[in-house]
């Protein structure tokens, strides 16, 4: 009688055979993407060989891929970048530490908002690249305007995008914490802080990409090291090859920092139902 | 027919009685020009399960937010005991933190893991102590609800129409939870609802808020467990309804 009413003991080994096949579909997804960039790249090279571009002007990707090797032995190359990361990672973490304060103090209470936020907007409202010319003229040409630069560029966007999620902080969430007899401060690092980390998130990669941008344009300006000298240095040599291991470090260099926050955010956000799907799926 | 006694105001203690979990006297209160609680009185006794219906815009709400302490009210109106937990219609769980964390929150205690623990398993949810609370289904979340506010042994507890959201196999399941819970921890409690039926089962008092008063105080005395098909049960009903407004 009672086996004819229990589920079957089947269905429930039904989704873990089917997630088994999910990584693999996965890296067959991957290399499908992969295919037409690989095959423009492939193209380029080709019309490199038939000699329908010069190499001159637009070397094709072996030649890029041998200056990259040529820098990378003689020891060029591992500098430059070091110096760009510094002033990425010196700039940002400045920036950071700027705009989440600012969005803690105004998000946490009116007082603050009705100090801090108005300023900031109006200070938002200018394109901080537009600055260059004064901050050569403050702090001359070393590593100072260029990292203030990054600083400025990437605390507005954590500083919105905390400020949001602090003030989206639900309500009822709130109420709930009260009613548990917390104090103001256990309210803010349980409940506001944990509700507002979504937007600071995406404030973050936000941040990154600004700081990535605002660091070529600085650094193209009176730099004597880095990625964005090594460039405009290979420009007066007409080294177009160089010019192009430039841009590719540039690229790839984002694409990292931008998975590095998604890796954060992974790990952040574990409670996240996107989240909590795909894990169960492996 | 007319069973359901009205409120005698002889019957309200004063503020500071023994025996008496909450006291209410004369708590007016009103948004923007418009009554919502008109000079109501009341008392709930220790121990005691009293149920509030009334239609929606009735006020019931606003007496459980009241009660709760996450609306003000003039102390010489209420009085309640420092220990008090709710469980509201949705389940208001932190989704970053797991589930027993949700129900060790802001214990005042050294080892606050194994109290949390022992209210899970008292609502069969041990289970589930490490899952994170956006992979529950409706009724375990309520039912960590229901875990969080008893670890805090409330002397009042505040019920806010918990099982409205809940499909009707579980609100059942979730109705006879909350009835053998109270047995074991006897606290005083107050459930807001609009289900008169639900009212009838579980409470040995049930109020109807009316018009920001209380228009009907009505004990029931049936043995538990109690079942619809007593005739009782049935005649309690028809005038509770008929108290809502509904023939």
């Amino acid at each position: 009688m009672s086996a004819t009413i229990s589920g079957s003991p089947a269905a429930a080994v039904l989704p873990g055979r089917a997630s088994r096949a999910a990584p693999w579909r996965g890296w067959a997804q991957k290399l499908r993407r992969a295919w037409v960039p690989l095959g423009l790249l492939a193209i380029w090279q080709a019309a490199s060989f038939a000699g329908l571009t010069s190499v001159q002007t637009f070397p094709p990707p072996s030649a890029i891929a041998i200056s990259f090797w040529e820098l990378l032995v003689s020891g060029q190359l591992v500098g430059n970048i070091l110096v760009s990361l510094a002033r990425v990672f010196f700039g940002l973490g400045l920036g950071i530490a700027a705009g989440t304060t600012l969005a803690v103090v105004s998000g946490l209470s009116r007082v603050g908002e009705d100090a801090v936020d108005s300023t900031v907007q109006m200070l938002r409202t200018l394109p901080h690249l537009a600055l260059i010319p004064l901050m050569i003229m403050w702090f001359g040409i070393g590593e100072t305007p260029k990292i203030t630069l990054i600083a400025l560029g990437s605390m507005f966007p954590i500083y919105l995008n905390l400020f949001a999620g602090i003030r989206g902080a639900d309500r009822k969430l709130r109420e709930a914490a009260d009613t548990l007899g917390l104090t103001g401060i256990e309210k803010i690092l349980h409940v506001i802080l944990p509700a507002a980390l979504p937007g600071f998130l995406v404030g973050l990669r936000q941040a990154f990409g600004i700081a990535w941008i605002t660091l070529v344009v600085a650094e193209q300006i009176n730099a004597s090291a880095g990625i964005g000298y090594m460039v405009m240095n290979a420009r007066d040599f007409l080294r177009t090859d160089i010019i192009f291991v430039g841009l590719a470090l540039y690229a790839l260099l984002g694409l990292l920092t931008d998975q590095s926050v998604r890796l954060l955010e992974r790990s952040l956000l574990v409670w996240r139902p996107s989240y909590l799907d795909q894990d169960q799926g492996k | 027919m007319n069973m359901l006694s009205p409120l005698a105001d002889a019957a309200i203690p004063p503020l500071t009685s023994t025996g008496v979990a909450v006291v209410v006297r004369g708590l007016t209160r009103a948004f923007n020009g418009q009554t919502v609680l008109n000079n109501l009185s009341f008392s709930i006794a220790q121990g005691e399960f009293v149920a509030l219906l009334g239609r929606s815009g009735s006020g019931k709400s606003t007496l459980l937010r009241t009660l709760a302490g996450l609306d003000a009210a003039p102390p010489e109106t209420l009085s309640v005991p420092p220990a008090r937990a709710v469980v509201f219609q949705e389940p208001r769980l932190l989704p970053w933190k797991r589930v027993w964390r949700n129900v060790s929150l802001g214990l005042r205690r050294a080892d606050a893991k194994t109290p949390a623990l022992a209210a899970l398993d008292e609502v069969e949810l041990g289970h589930r102590r490490n899952a994170w609370p956006l992979t529950l289904s409706g009724g375990e979340a309520q039912r960590v609800a229901l875990a969080r506010a008893l670890v805090r042994e409330p002397q009042l507890l505040l019920l806010d129409e918990p099982f409205a959201s809940l499909d009707a196999l579980t609100r059942l399941r979730m109705q006879s939870l909350v009835g053998a819970l109270w047995l074991t921890h006897r606290p005083a409690v107050l459930l807001v609802t609009h289900d008169v039926d639900e009212a009838l089962l579980l409470a040995d008092r049930v109020m109807v808020l009316k018009d920001g008063v209380i228009a009907v105080d009505q004990p029931v005395s049936l043995e538990r467990p109690r079942r619809h098909a007593d005739p009782q049960f049935d005649h309690l009903r028809t005038a509770l309804l008929a108290a809502l407004g509904v023939h």
